[in-house]
């Protein structure tokens, strides 16, 4: 049975969670992100999502906090004193709630009688089978949601636009 | 980027990169087969090229793969998505109606244009990255 493994992986996210809100070093935190990051991969994998996985492991434990730690060099490791953390608690407090009572409506996990997997999926596994293409994400992400993808490219295109224009590039530069 | 004198890192570095590498475009190719795509590939690249300047300094990693490659690398990933919508539009069919690239065969026409937009992902997000990686480093100096 699988869920004690997820039930394990969820307790050490929330481990993870709490301590990147309590370190006061940000150098730790990067890594206790990475650390989130990792256990997410893991839990991907364990619900057959392999593509969603391999991106969290590479973005969020890889890249995200090369470039995090990058950041940090430029600005300072050390999260200033703040008193009056009263609002923000109470803000986050009711955003998750707010996010775990609409999970309440959501299908449940595995459930073959979901709406998408009555009408949608079908739909795609019979497309991808007929692309001749066995990996049905490749099919939705590149033909069936080729508008999606080439959005998303856009995406990255901007936000490169954008940490060029902030952080400067070129001649004109200052280092 | 002090870690020049680290031995058993830059050894252990040098002996996985290669593997890196081909691993990215292991996930590229096999993108239609096996789990990844052009944006894991790109990622996977990404990190191989973040390791070796984290490793051996960013001018060495620059040595590599030029700034300016990567500065035009963004631009020509997104160039190649419009391209292949485009020639899909040429063709007669709608802006990336894959199946027209092959009149003759749409499904092997939707597997060209698949190939040129998981190409185009690829190139544009290995390059971001990258880029982006070079633009933080240049910065802390």
């Amino acid at each position: 049975m699988d869920v004690p493994v997820e039930a394990f992986l969820f307790l050490l996210l929330l481990v993870t969670a709490v301590q990147v809100a309590r370190l006061r070093d940000l150098y730790a935190a990067s890594m206790m992100t990475a650390i989130f990051s990792l256990l997410s991969a893991g839990l991907f994998v364990l619900m057959d999502a392999v593509d969603v996985a391999f991106t969290e492991a590479a973005v969020g434990a890889g890249v995200a906090t090369v470039l995090s730690l990058g950041a940090l060099s430029l600005t300072g490791s050390r999260e200033a004193k703040k008193r009056g953390q009263i609002f923000p608690f109470v803000v986050v407090t009711l955003t998750g709630a707010a996010l775990i009572y609409g999970t309440l409506d959501m299908p449940h996990y595995g459930d073959a009688n979901a709406v998408i997997h009555r009408h949608l999926a079908p739909d795609f596994i019979r497309g991808s089978a007929e692309l001749e293409i066995p990996n049905v994400v490749t099919t939705v992400l590149a033909s069936y949601r080729g508008y999606d993808t080439f959005g998303e490219s856009f995406v990255v295109f901007t936000a490169v636009l954008g940490v060029i224009l902030m952080l400067g590039t070129g001649k004109g530069a200052k280092p | 980027m002090r870690m020049r004198e680290n031995t058993i890192l830059r050894v252990a570095a040098k002996s996985l990169l290669p593997f890196f590498f081909l691993f990215a475009f292991y996930v590229q190719f096999h993108g239609d087969f096996g789990p990844g795509g052009g944006f894991q590939a790109g990622v996977i690249f990404a990190a191989g090229v973040v390791l070796y300047g984290l490793i051996y300094g960013v001018d060495a990693a620059k040595a590599v793969i030029p700034k300016p490659w990567v500065e035009v690398g963004v631009a020509l990933g997104v160039l190649i998505w419009i391209a292949t919508g485009v020639a899909t539009m040429l063709e007669g069919g709608r802006y990336l109606e894959y199946g027209k690239l092959d009149v003759a065969h749409p499904v092997h026409g939707q597997h060209l244009g698949i190939l040129f937009v998981e190409f185009g992902v690829l190139m544009a997000v290995a390059s971001g990255m990258t880029l982006i990686f070079y633009l933080f480093a240049e910065r802390g100096r």
